[in-house]
This record gives C-alpha cells, sequence and structure tokens, in this order.
C-alpha cells in the first residue's frame, strides 16, 4: 500500500502512483508556487523549398519515430465528431506499438472504440480534461486502464505541458484548413469549428507535430492559427471529422422554465453584487441555466446603456449576438460551440482566438481568467463547503469533463454556481461530493430555484443578496429542503482502486476518482 | 381571508419532476390531473403517484387542487375517495352539465368525511363548465353545494359542443363567458377562465388575460409556468387603486369604532358592493406583494 496525506480539502491522496510517479496533494488553491524552467523542445531547421506532406497516417508515425511507450497528443474542437484519434490509434495498433499515452485535450462518446485498445494494451495511459460515453464507464467500473486517468483543466493542461509534467512525443492536430507547409486555421473547410484555442500549446510544445486534415488549401492557410514554424508534417486524409458532431447551427437559450427562473435569479445576484458596470467582463459555462444567464444581464445592460469589456470561454452565438449589439467590445474565444460563433471569428476582428494557455494556465505572467469579474458555472453536485463536481455523475461513474471550471472559479472576481436543486430524483446539494473539481474556497455562491446560498467567506454579498430581495439560506438549509423531498443518497460502493486523478490547475492532485463497484 | 385564485396551474399527475418543482413558479393554486393529460392505462399509476406526492411533498401554502376522472367514468369515485384520504381538500370536477352533477360529487363527499374523520364540509369543490349545457344550467351548479368555492369555463370542448371554430378575438365564448362570470358572481365563488394554449404566444396570452379580468373573472388555469407572471401581472392593481381601497377600508374601521351603521367617504355612502370590491384590490395587492 502506497503512502497516503491528506490534502488542503481533507481528501485522501496517494504520494506515489506506479507509472506516473510522485504526487503532490492540493495545498489550497492559490498556495503552490511553480518552480523550474519551461520545458524546451530540440532545436531543428529547415530547408529551402521543402515539402512537408506525406503520404497517410501511418507514414506520418514512421516519420516521427513512433515507438512503445510514447504520448501523442489531440484536440477535442470536433467534439463529438472527432475521427482523428481513432484513425490514429488504429494505425498505431497495426503498426504492433504498446503502451501509448493519449494525452487529449477532451475525449467523447465517439472515442469509444479507444476500449478495446486498452484492453490490447496499445493504449496504457490517458490524460485529459473529460471523458464521456462509454470509455469513462469501463475505466471507472471495469477498470479497464491500470495507471489512473488524470483529469486537467483547461488552464491546468497548457500548465502541465509547459512545465514538463506531461511530455508531448507527437501531436496530431486536426485541422479544418491547412496548407502544405503546415499553417493551419480553424475557420475553413468542411469542419470548420472557429477556435483552434486547445490545440495551441501541444504545437508548440511537442516534439514533433502532424497536421491532419481533409481541406488542403494553397500556400499560405490565412488566418494562421497555428503557424508553419512549429509543425513537422501535413498528412491529407479522406475525412478527418463529422460536421454534425462538431458544432450546431445556432445556440438557443433554454425554454425549460426551471432553468430560466434559476437564470433569472442568478442575474439577480450577480446584478446586486455590483460588478455589472461600465467595463466588466463575463463568462458562463455551457449547459442550461448558464448561458441564460447571459440573457437576463443582456436586458439589463441594454436598459441601463451598460457596456462591457470582454466575454470569455467557449462562445455561442447568443454572446455573438451580444457582441455585434456592441454590448461587449471583445470575445476572447478559446473554443466555438456553433456556426454563428465560427463565421463570427473568422469575419469579425472583435472576435478573438484565444490559446488555452492564454485562456487559464495558472503559472504563465497572466492569465484571461484572473481578468474576469463574473463567472457563471454549473455543477453536477456542490457539497456543504461549496466543492463542486463536475466530473463524475450520481453513480460515481466519469461522464463529465474538468473544462474551465476549477480555472474559472479562481480567477474570477465573483463565481456563482447555478444548477436545480434536483435533478430527477437526486438532490444536488450533497455533504461531500464524489469528486472534487473546483474547492469550495473558490465559489462564492450557488443559486437554485429554492434559494440562494453563500460561501460564509463572503459576508458582504450575502449582505448585497439580502438587500436585493434574494432568497438567501445557508447551505445546510438548501440542502435539508433538497433531502427534505429525495431522501439522503446512498454512498456510492466504491473499491480502493484508484482509476483516475483529479490533477488541480496548479499541478498538486486535489481528489481520486474509484473504482466503482455495483 | 378568501382565497386569491388568480392563477391555477395544470401539472399532469404523472410526472415526478413537476409535481414537486411547480411551487417554485408561486401559482395561486396548482391542478393535479388525473383526467385529460393521463392515458387510460395510467389513471391508477398516476392517482398513485399523487397520493404520495400529497402526503410528503410541502406546497408551501399554495391551494391544492385535483381534476379528477369524471364520477361517470370507472376512475372518478375511486380517485376522489384516494386523494381525499391523502388529505386533498378541493376537487376541480370537469365536465360539470348539471347541479346533480355537482350534488352526487357532494353526497359522495359527505360520506368520506365521516368515513374519514374528516370536517364536515371542509372539502371544497370547483365545478368545471366545458358544454353549452354546462353554460346554460351555470347559476344551478354555482349553488349546488355549500362546497363551491369557484366555477371555471373550458372553451376547448365548449366551441365543440356549440359547433364553431376557436377565434383569436374570441367572440363565440363572450356569452359564455359572461354567463359565468354572473352565475358564480350570484353565488359569491370565483369565476376561472379557460386555459390559452398557445404558450408560445405570450402578446396573445396577455390579450386574452386582460379580457378575463375585464370581464370579471376572478382568474385564469394556465398550462405552463412561463403563462403565471403575465397573469399576476394583469391583475396585479394600480396604486391609485390600492390606495382608494385602503382608504374605504380606513372607513369601515372608523365606522365601526365609533358604532356607525351607515358608512361614507368624501360624502358618498360606501356600501356593500364598494366593500367587497375594495377588499378585493388589497387581497390582490397583498398578492402582487405590493402591500
Amino acid at each position: 500500500m502506497n503512502n497516503t496525506v491528506k490534502n488542503a480539502i481533507g481528501r485522501e491522496i496517494p504520494l506515489f502512483i506506479e507509472g506516473i510517479g510522485k504526487l503532490k496533494a492540493f495545498q489550497g488553491a492559490y498556495n503552490n508556487m511553480p518552480e523550474g524552467l519551461k520545458h524546451g523542445t530540440k532545436l531543428t531547421r529547415a530547408f529551402k523549398g521543402g515539402e512537408k506532406c506525406l503520404w497517410d497516417l501511418k507514414d506520418s508515425l514512421k516519420k516521427c519515430g513512433i515507438k512503445d511507450g510514447m504520448t501523442l497528443s489531440f484536440h477535442h474542437h470536433f467534439r463529438n465528431g472527432d475521427f482523428l484519434v481513432n484513425q490514429v490509434i488504429d494505425e498505431v495498433a497495426k503498426m504492433g506499438i504498446k503502451d501509448i499515452t493519449i494525452f487529449a485535450s477532451s475525449l467523447q462518446g465517439v472515442h469509444k472504440p479507444l476500449i478495446e485498445h486498452i484492453k490490447n494494451g496499445v493504449v496504457t495511459g490517458i490524460e485529459t480534461s473529460g471523458i464521456r460515453g462509454e470509455l469513462g464507464e469501463a475505466i471507472t467500473k471495469d477498470h479497464i486502464l491500470k495507471k489512473p486517468v488524470i483529469i486537467r483543466s483547461h488552464g491546468g493542461r497548457p500548465r502541465a505541458i509547459a512545465a514538463g509534467d506531461s511530455k508531448i512525443d507527437i501531436a496530431f492536430l486536426a485541422a479544418p484548413a491547412a496548407d502544405r507547409y503546415g499553417n493551419v486555421n480553424g475557420v475553413e473547410g468542411p469542419t470548420a469549428c472557429g477556435s483552434m484555442g486547445y490545440a495551441m500549446a501541444d504545437a508548440e510544445y511537442a516534439e514533433k507535430v502532424v497536421v491532419v486534415t481533409d481541406y488542403l488549401v494553397d500556400y499560405p492557410a490565412t488566418p494562421v492559427s497555428i503557424p508553419q514554424t512549429l509543425v513537422d508534417y501535413v498528412v491529407k486524409v479522406e475525412k478527418i471529422g463529422d460536421p454534425t458532431g462538431i458544432v450546431s447551427g445556432a445556440t438557443r437559450i433554454t425554454k425549460n422554465p426551471l432553468e430560466l427562473m434559476i437564470a433569472e435569479e442568478a442575474s439577480k445576484a450577480v446584478i446586486a453584487s455590483g460588478l455589472v458596470k461600465e467595463g466588466f467582463s463575463f463568462q458562463a459555462g455551457t449547459g442550461g441555466p448558464s448561458l441564460a444567464v447571459a440573457h437576463f444581464l443582456r436586458k439589463k445592460m441594454v436598459q441601463d446603456g451598460i457596456k462591457g469589456s470582454f466575454a470569455a470561454g467557449g462562445t455561442t452565438g447568443y454572446l455573438v449576438d451580444m457582441l455585434n449589439e456592441g454590448l461587449f467590445k471583445t470575445l476572447l474565444d478559446v473554443q466555438c460551440f456553433d456556426l454563428k460563433a465560427v463565421e463570427s471569428i473568422k469575419t469579425n476582428p472583435n472576435h478573438v482566438e484565444m490559446s488555452a494557455d492564454f485562456y487559464a494556465n495558472p503559472h504563465n505572467k497572466g492569465c484571461v481568467a484572473n481578468q474576469l469579474d463574473i463567472m457563471i458555472l454549473s455543477a453536477t453536485e456542490i457539497d456543504v463547503d461549496f466543492n463542486v463536481n463536475v466530473i463524475t455523475g450520481s453513480n460515481g461513474v466519469i461522464m463529465g469533463a474538468s473544462g474551465g471550471h476549477s480555472d474559472t472559479a479562481a480567477g474570477a472576481k465573483l463565481s456563482i454556481v447555478v444548477a436545480p436543486l434536483l435533478r430527477g430524483r437526486l438532490p444536488i446539494i450533497v455533504d461531500e461530493v464524489t469528486t472534487v473539481i473546483t474547492p469550495g474556497e473558490t465559489i462564492d455562491a450557488v443559486v437554485t430555484e429554492r434559494g440562494v446560498a453563500v460561501n460564509p467567506a463572503r459576508k458582504e454579498l450575502e449582505d448585497q443578496f439580502r438587500a436585493a430581495g434574494l432568497n438567501v439560506m445557508s447551505i445546510e438549509e438548501l440542502k435539508a429542503m433538497a433531502e427534505k423531498l429525495t431522501g439522503k443518497p446512498e454512498r456510492i460502493n466504491t473499491s480502493g482502486e484508484i482509476v483516475g486523478l483529479v490533477e488541480y490547475r496548479d499541478g498538486t492532485i486535489i481528489d481520486v476518482i474509484r473504482r466503482v463497484v455495483e | 381571508m378568501r382565497s386569491l385564485r388568480r392563477t391555477m396551474l395544470f401539472v399532469p399527475a404523472n410526472n415526478p419532476n413537476m409535481m414537486v418543482n411547480a411551487v417554485v413558479f408561486r401559482p395561486d393554486a396548482i391542478i393535479f390531473d388525473l383526467e385529460d393529460a393521463i392515458a387510460l392505462r395510467e389513471k391508477d399509476s398516476a392517482r398513485d403517484l399523487l397520493v404520495e406526492a400529497l402526503k410528503t411533498v410541502d406546497y408551501e401554502g399554495i391551494e391544492i387542487l385535483v381534476r379528477v376522472n369524471p364520477l361517470y367514468t370507472p376512475f372518478g369515485e375511486t380517485d376522489v375517495r384516494e386523494l381525499v384520504k391523502a388529505g386533498l381538500r378541493n376537487i376541480r370536477l370537469p365536465m360539470t352539465e348539471t347541479k346533480e352533477d355537482i350534488e352526487k360529487l357532494d353526497a359522495l363527499l359527505w360520506e368520506l368525511e365521516k368515513e374519514n374523520d374528516i370536517e364536515p364540509g371542509s372539502v371544497k369543490i370547483l365545478g368545471a363548465i366545458e358544454t353549452a349545457k354546462g353554460v346554460i344550467n351555470a347559476p344551478g351548479i354555482a349553488t349546488a353545494s355549500t362546497r363551491m368555492v369557484g366555477i371555471s369555463f373550458g372553451a376547448e370542448d365548449f366551441t365543440r359542443t356549440i359547433g364553431a371554430e376557436r377565434s383569436k378575438g374570441g367572440q363565440e365564448l363572450f356569452v359564455a363567458r359572461s354567463q359565468i362570470v354572473l352565475a358564480a358572481a350570484a353565488a359569491g365563488i370565483d369565476a376561472i377562465d379557460t386555459v390559452f394554449a398557445d404558450v408560445e404566444d405570450i402578446e396573445g396570452f396577455r390579450r386574452e388575460v386582460e379580457s378575463a379580468k375585464a370581464l370579471g373573472f376572478a382568474g385564469k388555469s394556465v398550462i405552463h409556468p412561463s403563462q403565471i407572471p403575465v397573469v399576476h401581472d394583469v391583475f396585479t392593481p394600480t396604486m391609485e387603486e390600492v390606495e382608494k381601497a385602503l382608504r374605504v377600508m380606513q372607513a369601515i374601521e372608523d365606522a365601526e369604532k365609533r358604532g356607525l351603521g351607515v358608512i361614507s367617504l368624501d360624502g358618498k355612502m360606501v356600501d356593500a358592493p364598494v366593500v367587497a370590491r375594495a377588499a378585493k384590490v388589497v387581497r390582490l395587492a397583498k398578492g402582487a406583494k405590493i402591500l
């Protein structure tokens, strides 16, 4: 049995894991000082003319010197429409390579074939922000991966890359459009996905970078999101993704009356905080009530003639409308969620692409998350210490993603979680969340349809909310209200086996995910 | 004080999520529906679910009604029996056409109250009038039992029984709606207007609520939470109306203190309808939280 230690939020953390190495326990959201130098890649040179185009993926794997034990990276801008992860790993398997670590910015339902590759020993490690679908289930229930999955936030990932915690041997970049010399953008071609924010750190720090596209354009591809200076090879394949799985037409505001009610209450809370004023900045997570908060703030901004500085994060058509109406000066965009956002980032100079590093890395010289005034977050579970879970479901199975949750909560002046008090027959507020992604010290308030709870550390906020007529109560009262309707949920049965490590954005371990036994 | 019934929100009794959450939208009343919203094969399970909900959920003072199945169906009587036993005190009887329909329910309720040791007469009835025959018989229905707290109008079935189409202008409903308001007013109970089916058309809905208020309805049956704030807004009195009503109430109090039988305000006599109107405005103002 390994030595373990209780971290700053009381979670039992191992100090060493075979195949991963030494671990550092979470010490509080702002307490871990980074040390050392940035990771570097080998110097290289290119000759006059030069040809980067290769025949196929196999060719690229050979040229990059693929061998057992390597780490391959991927981005998730294609979401559930991604073909590349499966194509590359299928090829790797055919070549008889084993012991690969997949270093992805996120994994989706479409990546289910990885289950077989894991069982066959082709893939032995996964580092990602999230896992959806059957792969998450196989990892949490069947423990198919002997080395725990490492879950990182969107800011923690570029931090880990720059720090050399994760060394990428080959980065495979699915490119909606690219030229033969490796310049990439995300705004053209059949799989246009807009911002390429999550792929940028990979391109910068990987030993080898392979651009894969099904839409080769004349040199130079402009605009340039990922430049030729970082790219070793270009491969054209028939198809890299399914556009229908990548982006929808335009994201609409929820019509669910309960979600609208939560959003309206949250907007009242945000306004009561006094932060909605000329030049303010705003971000809202995806999910029903979060985006709807923007809808209610928009009314306030129009009514009072307030113009914001920027809205950030993953963007939707709704935020684009607000930009076009002059309600925000700029959109800072790491990921586009719909076609309207893609079109906007292509044509509007005030809609700016940003890297995940620029967005949320806590160990650079300043990220956008630190400039946020207001952050609206969603949650799968919240506990009485305000810790938030967005990775495991009520059954303990990995089904979500860490995303920018902990990054923006730590950076924003005001971070508010919006969630229904009940989801189906389950209470959302619990004694202890199954898995902590975001520590309670970085969450200021929780808004539900039946009441608002303020973190006791933010007394002044509580006074402001009360003065605005919000139904403020303690988080214990909210929990009791939910449990009165649902009863207390039974604890999930887990074994001692650790199937996942949740890394906080600063590289320390905030929680572990254990195998679920039925 | 008489209950406000500006909004009566229909909630299908087979949707546990809505049955628990309806309360957060703060309608004046919730009507759990066992009739039209529930398929034949689900009648029993929905009733069982509702019985449990009535025993478990705290409805925070919101008036709870159940639209039971008509007593002439195989489900109606069991609905009433089970739910009254579970604590239900308000029944909305659909397809009420004659005073005998009410009397039948009334008799069943006396029996149940006795059986279950419930205060006699405490279970109330709201009769839903949905046919031409029912409209003609509205005065008899409204006074058929001491349990009556209101009658409501259902336009969908009504237009079918008179062979008309439902129009946006609603002229085909005008006489029926007025007849129901008159019958209710004469009986001293509430008249509740029909539902408005197009939940997307909030402007059309607002116009219909305004016309209902103008005709004298106490409120409206609603089928979606988004309709609730619209009704409450329309039924919120102006500050001028509230101030006038408060002065009337004050004049009554002063007159009572001084032992005067005749009350006057600004040189005019204040008679019973004026007092009733003032009391209603005060109730509405309190309901709208402006008083």
